[in-house]
């Protein structure tokens, strides 16, 4: 068995394990062992990401093909670089930390935890593939149980909820599968069969009419889960409504996907429609980055300012993307690293105050650091990188695409770039504004005196998160080195045509 | 071949059966008189069958033999469709139309 | 010379933040005032070994004083872009070393007396050993992006700090404020880095400020490209300085400042007036070179005009303030300003390289004068439990050591000989008036004002009308006692320093001597201020009263700082938030959204619409096909030719 269908299988086995098991104990405990693999497994895997990368050059490692469908070309193709070494840790730490956030569902917890892991099975899937085809299939599994988890376990309109996101995102998958058959029928351009296999489209030159029709479609695809402005409704309402666990997994890994597929996907096969069309995203992007940081100025729910606050550093990933460089495609990736680490640190803070005080509403809240230290220091420090402070991960990422936006001539771009920029100052303003509000002044509510202390497994869950955003943003440079790395044959395409 | 009488005056003939089946077919209330018109459509189109077999193909018997599946179908089929409303009668005890519109939406 | 041991000197404070901040629950109060001042006092001698060592030990190299650097890379942006992390000694950087370890000690030791009892005793110190470390990591920075680093973690310690008293709402919005201000001028300076990264190739503080064996041009092609008749590398100088203007509450970036007074005494006493705020001189100073030379100095006016004006803003608000701690907040700006003053006016080369020589000199003695004031301010209201001034009067009586430490703290930056504020105050002088006069007298002017403004506090405090207190005003316990008088000595013989031996913009050093004219007509103004506050001030009477009366309106504008706390409020409260944010929420809710919805919407209605014709009736379905096929028939035979 090798190392990366693993990734798939287990998952799949722990399902399948969650439905013969009983009762809320049993699914958890299943449940994080099964997580607990997957992390063992991504650590190793970035170890043996390391051995192997040191002999072998190639663009893609550990690659397996296995036929699919003989007909129209279609293979399980899968294969991993520095990048999707690194989302799949993340996407394993999530998850992991997500279970031990919802240690306490007592509300169907298999269903639950089955839908959950579902969900994990689609984004590791979806980041090993590097078949088209494969990868459109794992997105898909990824997105719909959404659905489920929004729609039942969910609280306030969650069927309004459920609704509106999952439709917004068919919507956009739709879009995005347009744009997937347009390169795969253009992938015999320079004579040779349909393939459904990126690498293998990669070196066909695809006429530049193609890419000029087909790279708005696969980038609004995935951009719409990357919230790119102003098809980022679904997010404010969607994780408002979804339960901790969710939100969690939703903001600090799915939409990263949307980053991902877009430089694996869009830019890399249709350069010439990347070039042609950057300067009209960078407006919708750049828009967005500043639009999400005013946005979430004048929330009052928790929820909706982390939404908001998403789609702010979410527009910077696809910002950085779009500045076709590879500084701020390194600050992308880096970013969505940090941004999955930090909102899903965000979402389980904001759980376990919403759990204790019954209450979003950060008017209603007050004096939180004198009645649950704990969770409060965690919560200023998650807010401190949020704001990009140095020593967190949010810093390097967002230095790296502010150098890498630079670098890009022309007074368009700077603009854009120093509008980018001017969105550290709006952060810092509504993540203290929360901080003043919620977390210090004094105790508006009695009850609240008596709240419970953290529990040890929303402890453990917090300190998942917390060391890795602790660890890049002190020691970046191995992991940005990695990335920067395996950027470049990505990357080549667009520069080749500069 | 029937001396004096051409195709047209046949096909005028069959045309305007069939049509009467398809008013029938549309505007009567009652299943039974449906089934009627439906009879009639049939009939026509078996007796278009035979005149074109007879006039055009007279060497050939394809058109014989297909009134007569015509007529064995529509027998087996009438079979049905009145099994199918005498049950119907016996749940809503009604044959009109309008009684039978529940299969919507 | 080994400079390796000197990364201790912030890693030590680190480590005693670490120490204290995770094990925050678990160690006693008493337990972390120790390991807090034990820490800061090793990082001490070890500043002190190292600047003994690099001063005296290894000394000048070629007529110069060389510069040190270790350093390793960070992170990579680009083949040639990179962050370092490293140590950089120069001369300014051992003084900062020096100025900063000492300030934090003294207050470290101060702290254990004045937090005393204080529910946060351990959070405290933790804090306060963050922002040691933040701060000499800034001071060792080797180039800009490192700087920037730190820079940050200063400014979000000192949020911390201000918010020390976070259920106090005026302490907690004081913090904020520090915070967004210098954030705001941060995203200039971050801005300015950015430009100096494009056009200059390299962050590293060393080829930016390389300057050929003349003494006179830069490496890199500053002039290659122009924006609004500027050249970018000017462009980011300004940008720089603004960061450097917010992090020193220059005008017009400087209304944080007396709001940061919301913290503890002595974060105000290390932060707010003696280390962070002036990171903003350093931060020009550390750049001089390129301040200097790119496009003639332009940048540098604007440092100069910018200081300048602050220096007098501040100055003439000083004067009406009554909030002990306020008057002393304006009193650091007016000061920095002065130094900002003496860097603008400066020049490169040996002698008349006096202003940098002189805006060093005066951050040195100005932190040991202005700790000690506002040490000294902390020990006042520590025994009578106010900021007012009108809660003080004839302290001399029941606090002597207080009373004579505040006093030679307020002749040192009066400027009268010969305590330290004379020498360094009459360089900037001497600086300002070889170069610019007019800059000159508006020194000179506030070096009247300041004593002036000076001795209304002391005699305010410590003199002036008798007044009841509560409880009987005592004087503060050793650990208080001990850092005024190790600082009042500092205040006395720091002085004499032949500081321009040590420190001056080409590191080679020039024989410093005393322009007795110009002290004289210093040392003059200074003598008249003070005498009117003797006047106005040392026994109760209405003088004051009758004189600001007079003033009216000027009194008046100038009590409430000529409002522009008022004026950023209502572009916080009223634009950004009103004219901005809430729209653009509204905007999304309503358009954004609404659209989206509006298409699920459409969706819905269209298929109420349609759903009719699956109607159930077998009739309607024959119909329609009936109509399809002569439809399609028609089509057939009209159109098909």
């Amino acid at each position: 068995m090798d190392i990366l269908s693993l990734f798939v299988i287990v998952p799949v086995l722990t399902v399948l394990a969650l439905v013969f098991s009983k009762g809320l104990k049993q699914a958890r405990l299943i449940s994080m062992i099964g997580s607990f693999i997957q992390l063992g497994m991504a650590i190793n895997l970035l170890f043996a990401y390391f051995r192997e990368r040191a002999v072998d050059k190639s663009v893609m490692l550990f690659t397996q093909d296995y036929v699919w469908f003989k007909n129209f070309n279609v293979h399980y193709a899968i294969g991993v670089d520095g990048i999707s070494v690194a989302l799949l840790l993340l996407t394993a730490i999530v998850v992991l930390a997500g279970v031990f956030i919802s240690w306490k569902t007592d509300d169907l917890p298999k269903e639950f935890f089955v839908s959950l892991l579902v969900l994990a099975t689609g984004v590791y899937g979806f980041f090993i593939s590097i078949d088209l085809f494969t990868m459109f299939v794992f997105y898909e599994i990824a997105v719909i149980p959404m659905y489920l988890l929004i729609g039942i376990w969910g609280s306030g309109p969650k069927e309004y909820s459920a609704m509106k996101l999952t439709l917004m995102l068919m919507g956009a998958s739709a879009v995005l599968m347009v744009g997937v058959l347009g390169i795969y029928f253009n992938s015999n351009a320079d004579g040779g069969a349909l393939t459904f296999n990126i690498l293998e489209i990669a070196k066909v030159h695809i006429p530049f009419e193609a890419q000029k029709l087909f790279f708005p479609l696969t980038f609004v695809g995935f951009a719409v889960l990357g919230a790119l402005f102003p098809f980022h409704t679904w997010s404010p309402d969607g994780h408002a409504s979804a339960p901790t666990a969710v939100s969690m997994l939703h903001a600090g890994v799915l939409m990263k996907l949307g980053g991902y597929g877009v430089f694996r996907i869009a830019m890399f096969l249709l350069p010439l429609g990347a070039i042609e069309w950057s300067w009209f995203f960078i407006i919708l992007s750049a828009t967005g980055v500043i639009y999400g940081a005013f946005g979430a100025l004048k929330q009052t729910d928790l929820k909706y300012i982390n939404a908001y606050s998403s789609v702010s550093h979410l527009g910077m990933v696809l910002f950085a993307l779009l500045m076709l460089n590879k500084t701020a495609w390194n600050g992308a990736i880096l970013q969505s690293l940090s941004h999955g680490f930090m909102t899903a640190l965000f979402f389980a803070l904001i759980g376990m105050i919403y759990g204790r005080t019954h209450t979003r509403d950060i008017t209603k809240l007050g004096g939180l650091l004198k009645v649950m230290p704990f969770i409060s220091v965690i919560y200023v420090i998650a807010g401190m990188a949020s704001l990009g402070l140095p020593g967190f991960s949010g810093f390097i990422a967002e230095m790296n695409i502010f150098v890498g936006a630079f670098q890009h001539e022309g007074m368009f771009y700077r603009v854009a770039t120093i509008i980018s920029v001017s969105a550290i100052v709006v952060t810092a303003v509504y993540i203290l504004r929360v901080l003043g509000i919620m977390l210090m002044g004094e105790v508006k509510n009695d009850e609240y005196l008596n709240l419970p202390k953290a529990t040890w497994f929303e402890i453990t869950g917090i300190l998942l998160l917390l060391i890795p955003m602790l660890g890049m943003g002190v020691a970046p440079l191995w992991l940005s080195d990695m990335t920067m790395d395996s950027i470049q044959p990505f990357i080549q395409g667009v520069l080749n045509h500069l | 071949m029937i001396a004096g009488i051409s195709i047209y005056e046949i096909f005028t003939l069959t045309s305007i059966l069939f049509f009467i089946g398809i008013y029938g077919f549309i505007t009567r209330k009652n299943l039974i008189s449906i089934l009627i018109s439906l009879e009639l459509i049939l009939n026509a189109s078996a007796v278009n069958f035979v005149v074109i077999n007879k006039y055009l193909y007279p060497d050939v018997l394809q058109g014989v033999f297909f009134s007569i599946f015509i007529i064995a179908v529509a027998a087996a089929e009438t079979a049905l469709a009145v099994a199918i409303i005498i049950n119907l009668y016996r749940q809503i005890s009604s044959v009109e139309v309008k009684d039978t519109e529940i299969m919507k939406y | 010379m080994d400079i390796s041991y000197i990364v201790f000197i912030p890693l030590i404070p680190l480590a005693v933040f670490l120490l204290l901040g995770i094990f925050n629950q678990q160690i006693k109060p008493a337990v972390s005032g120790y390991i807090g001042v034990l820490g800061l006092a090793t990082s001490a001698a070890l500043s002190y070994y190292a600047a003994y060592q690099y001063f005296f030990v290894s000394g000048k190299v070629d007529g110069v004083y060389p510069t040190f650097v270790e350093k390793t890379v960070w992170m990579n942006f680009t083949d040639t872009l990179h962050i370092d992390m490293g140590i950089l000694i120069d001369p300014i950087s051992v003084m900062m070393l020096i100025v900063v370890t000492t300030i934090s000690l003294m207050v470290h030791i101060y702290s254990r007396g004045y937090m005393h009892g204080d529910a946060g005793y351990t959070k405290f110190f933790a804090y306060l050993s963050l922002f040691s470390f933040s701060m000499l990591g800034l001071v060792l920075a080797t180039n800009l992006f490192q700087i920037y680093i730190f820079w940050e973690l200063v400014g979000v310690s000192s949020f911390l700090l201000i918010g020390y008293y976070y259920t106090k709402t005026s302490a907690v919005a004081a913090a904020k404020k520090a915070f967004i201000v210098t954030r705001f001028a941060d995203f200039g300076f971050l801005i300015g880095i950015l430009i100096v990264g494009y056009y200059a190739g390299t962050f590293d503080f060393q080829t930016l400020n390389a300057v050929n064996p003349e003494g006179e041009g830069l490496l890199f092609q500053w002039g290659a490209s122009s924006f609004m008749g500027l050249s970018v590398i000017t462009w980011a100088l300004i940008l720089i300085f603004m960061g450097g203007a917010g992090k020193s509450a220059m005008f017009p970036l400087h209304i944080w400042l007396p709001d940061a007074m919301e913290g503890p005494t002595p974060v105000s006493a290390l932060i707010h007036a003696a280390t962070m705020v002036v990171a903003g001189v350093y931060l020009v100073a550390r750049l001089f070179p390129m301040y200097y030379f790119v496009e003639d100095g332009f940048a540098l006016n604007i440092v100069a005009y910018v200081g300048a004006f602050s220096s007098l803003f501040a100055a003439i608000i000083a004067l009406t303030q009554t909030d002990i701690k306020r008057v002393l907040a304006f009193s650091t700006m007016s000061q920095i300003g002065y130094m900002m003053l003496a860097l603008g006016v400066s020049s490169y080369k040996g002698h008349e390289g006096v202003g940098y020589m002189a805006s060093m000199f005066h951050l040195f003695t100005h932190a040991m004068f202005k700790a000690l004031l506002f040490l000294g301010a902390g020990s006042v209201i520590h025994a009578v439990h106010s900021n007012y001034l009108k809660d003080m009067g004839s302290l001399r009586k029941y606090m002597p050591i207080t009373n004579i430490t505040f006093l030679i703290a307020a002749l040192a930056i009066a400027g009268v000989p010969p305590f330290a504020g004379f020498w360094s105050k009459d360089e900037i002088l001497v600086a300002a008036f070889e170069k610019n006069q007019l800059l000159y007298f508006v020194g000179l002017f506030v070096a009247g004002l300041t004593a002036f403004y000076m001795f209304r506090l002391y005699f305010g405090i410590f003199w002036g009308k008798e007044t009841k207190y509560h409880h009987e005003p005592h004087e503060s316990p050793m650990s208080m006692a001990f850092p005024l008088l190790f600082l009042a000595i500092m205040s006395i013989v720091a002085g004499f320093i032949p500081f321009s031996e040590f420190i001056t913009a080409d590191k080679a050093g020039f024989e410093g001597h005393l322009d007795l004219p110009l002290a004289a007509v210093a040392v003059g103004t200074g003598l008249v201020g003070i005498i009117l506050a003797w006047i106005f001030y040392k026994k109760e009477n209405d003088l004051a009263e009758r004189f600001s009366n007079a003033f009216g309106m000027f009194y008046k504008w100038t009590f409430h700082k000529f409002y522009f706390d008022e004026l950023y409020l209502f572009i916080t409260r009223k634009i950004i938030f009103n004219l901005i944010s809430a729209p653009i929420a509204k905007f999304d809710k309503k358009y954004v959204d609404g659209t989206m919805e509006g298409i699920g919407n459409k969706t819905v209605i269209i298929s109420e619409k349609i759903k009719g014709l699956q109607s159930g009736r077998l009739q309607d379905y024959a119909m329609f096909f009936v109509s399809g096929v002569v439809v399609v028939a028609l089509v057939f035979i009209y159109l098909w030719t």
